[in-house]
């Protein structure tokens, strides 16, 4: 008994379902109020799987997200001849590549990219329409939509990939594969390309905030969980009434740092961190070929890309050399 | 019943994941990994090599007995013998010495036989015949005009064929797994796993690209910090060239900062001096290809032809087989220099 009292407990409470607060009246889907417990579930979680709220986005979400990955996923499947054994085999490599670079913006056949052109459309409105349900549903439980904002953060910068810069260029082919190998070599390939996406400056700023989510998710888990003896469990609690656990964390980073986030404002950290991690990626993605063609010669032009001592006497380009 | 089901979905997935985490461990490489810095402080311009699959490669890349060289002087073999195209000029003894070394180079098993109708040394009845005075020919050319890739090493049959009637490391139009075609998705050349493509899902077609015709065009990065207009080559033909660049790395066992500075790889300036060497390297398979190889489809029977129909081709594997330097630039011309010339 004595593990529960700490709200991070391995102990599993089976009680009565929580069906959550009451639905505002007059809508059309009502909630189902069936839910189950798993054991699993409750191992990482809470044990509580439902009640889910499908809802008219939700369901219209998730079929066109089917069609999306049907095309994708058959469009695959045909690319191996229909040979299961393949389809498994290579599943990591195969694609729904974008139309060549000599159909620009037009709607070309469907075997030389109009199902990634139509596969494309059908996984934007999933997207768009599963981000509405997420606005609606926090809406509904009186919640703010910082959910909805932070995925719409994700959101901008697949439309960047996807969409707004293969237009702003001028060509479908500039816009992503759909496949697992094949969109990490376009991403190679890109950045090869466009001359080294390290000397973006907005590339390091995206990498900053992944690198700094990560650093302060590690932070504020591992903090929470250290004062949790304390009560620091009860995060949200502490902000308004600030107790023990509280101030031990906080002291804990001003001894090793010299300065502690709050309870409230590491919540503020790590959402901006989070959020502007894609944000900024997809600057430096809307940027690259639009308005800088070479990072590297742009990064030599601005100054912060060094030059080096020379260790080999260099050769000139033998092309040059040889007229050709 | 159900903590039955449980226990059997856990045990299934716990040994499925244990499968793969073996197989994933196979596919790499195992230590030691030897590291030489080769630039300047920071850069991480470094060499990578693994002593123990070095080894390997090295005993695989031993260069042949020298047999001498026989003196000069006598009848040319253009009067000697008949039907003597290309090395008339020779004497008779070298010309023989000549025939011999090919024949251990090609065919050691089936001797002059291999390419010659026993009964009548001066017929071209068989096919091999007449690849191997176009082989002759290419290799004239290559040590004639490309001393700026082979050197004063140059390059004889055995640099590609090392006792094979067929280089090992020839390459031939990749089909793959035939796809549906109709109204489904082209595959447009890439995303299979492919021996060209060194098992990336890069396009397979970058040989065929690049690799055929003189002044393919290879770069695709700009020379001017922002946008011209119109803006080409886009990524997709930068997929192409990169995947050339992965079969040259494989081919010779570097990886990209033995001819590039990985910061700016069009850079010439920041390059390592191999750089040029391999620049000249790609000019002479492009040549080699189209004037010599694809040209020899009709001469061949179909079981010597790709399964697209075409001849094999040549890339840089076929005559470094994974060494920086072909069988580490033992020099091939000492006991031959004639093949260092171009004759007629």
């Amino acid at each position: 008994m004595a593990e529960y009292q700490n709200i991070f407990t391995r102990v599993q409470v089976h009680g009565n379902p929580d069906l959550g607060v009451p639905l505002p009246k007059g809508g059309v889907w009502t909630r189902n109020n069936k839910t189950r417990l798993s054991y699993l579930a409750g191992k990482i979680g809470d044990a509580q799987v439902g009640p889910f709220y499908l809802g008219f986005l939700g369901l219209a979400s998730i079929v066109c997200g089917v069609i999306a990955i049907e095309i994708i996923g058959l469009n695959m499947w045909a690319s191996v001849g229909w040979d299961p054994i393949e389809f498994v085999r290579q599943l990591f490599w195969l694609a729904l590549e974008p139309p060549k670079a000599e159909y620009g913006l037009s709607f070309p056949p469907l075997a030389e990219g109009g199902w990634w052109l139509m596969a494309g459309f059908f996984l934007t409105v999933s997207i768009l329409l599963w981000w509405l349900r997420m606005y609606t549903r926090a809406r509904a439980l009186g919640m703010g939509t910082h959910v909805a904002w932070a995925f719409a953060a994700a959101i901008w910068l697949y439309l960047v990939l996807g969409l707004i810069r293969p237009v702003l260029m001028g060509s479908w082919s500039e816009a992503v594969p759909f496949g697992i190998f094949p969109h990490l070599d376009w991403t190679a390939a890109f950045s090869i390309r466009y001359g080294n996406l390290f000397y973006n400056p907005f590339h390091m700023l995206s990498i900053v905030f992944l690198y700094g989510s990560a650093l302060l998710f590690a932070m504020h888990g591992a903090t929470i969980l250290a004062v949790s003896r304390f009560g620091g469990d009860r995060e949200i609690e502490q902000i308004v009434d600030r107790g023990t656990a509280s101030e031990r964390a906080a002291l804990f980073w001003r001894w090793t740092m010299g300065f502690n986030a709050t309870m409230e404002s590491i919540h503020r950290w790590a959402w901006w961190f989070a959020v502007l991690c894609p944000l900024t990626g997809g600057i430096g993605i809307l940027l690259t070929g639009t308005v800088v063609d070479n990072w590297y010669l742009w990064g030599v032009k601005h100054g912060i890309a060094p030059a080096y001592p020379e260790v080999w006497t260099p050769v000139p380009d033998p092309a040059m050399s040889n007229g050709s | 019943m159900l903590d039955g089901i449980k226990l059997g979905v856990g045990g299934v997935a716990i040994v499925a994941a244990f499968l793969l985490g073996v197989a994933f461990f196979l596919s790499w490489e195992r230590p030691p990994i030897e590291s030489e810095q080769i630039g300047y402080d920071g850069v991480g311009m470094v060499t990578h090599t693994n002593p123990r699959i070095d080894a390997e490669l090295q005993a695989r890349n031993e260069p042949p007995i020298s047999m001498g060289r026989m003196p000069p002087g006598g009848q040319p073999a253009g009067e000697v013998y008949e039907n003597v195209q290309v090395l008339g000029s020779l004497s008779e003894d070298q010309f023989n010495q000549l025939m011999v070394s090919i024949t251990n180079w090609v065919s050691p098993d089936e001797g002059c036989a291999y390419c010659h109708n026993v009964e009548n040394m001066a017929s071209d009845e068989v096919y091999t015949k007449i690849v191997s005075r176009r082989m002759i020919q290419m290799t004239q050319h290559i040590n004639a005009n490309y001393e700026s890739h082979v050197g004063q090493t140059g390059v004889n049959c055995y640099t590609c064929h090392r006792g094979n009637h067929v280089p090992e490391y020839l390459w031939v139009e990749e089909d793959g797994v035939d796809p549906a075609k109709g109204m489904t998705a082209d595959r447009q050349g890439q995303n299979l796993a492919t021996e060209i493509a060194v098992y990336s899902s890069l396009p397979y077609t970058a040989l065929e690209d690049l690799l055929t015709q003189p002044g393919a065009q290879i770069r695709v990065q700009e020379g001017q910090a922002l946008p011209t207009v119109p803006l080409e080559p886009g990524t997709k033909k930068t997929e192409v060239t990169y995947s050339l660049m992965m079969n040259m790395s494989d081919g010779l066992g570097v990886n990209c900062t033995y001819c590039h500075n990985s910061r700016s790889w069009a850079d010439w300036e920041q390059s390592p001096p191999a750089r040029a060497t391999a620049w000249h390297g790609i000019q002479m398979a492009q040549d080699v290809n189209a004037n010599y190889l694809i040209p020899l489809q009709s001469a061949l029977p179909a079981h010597r032809l790709g399964p697209a129909g075409d001849a094999p081709k040549a890339s840089c594997a076929t005559c470094h087989q994974g060494l920086p330097l072909p069988m580490n630039g033992a020099p091939m011309l000492e006991d031959h220099p004639e093949l260092g010339r171009v004759m007629e």
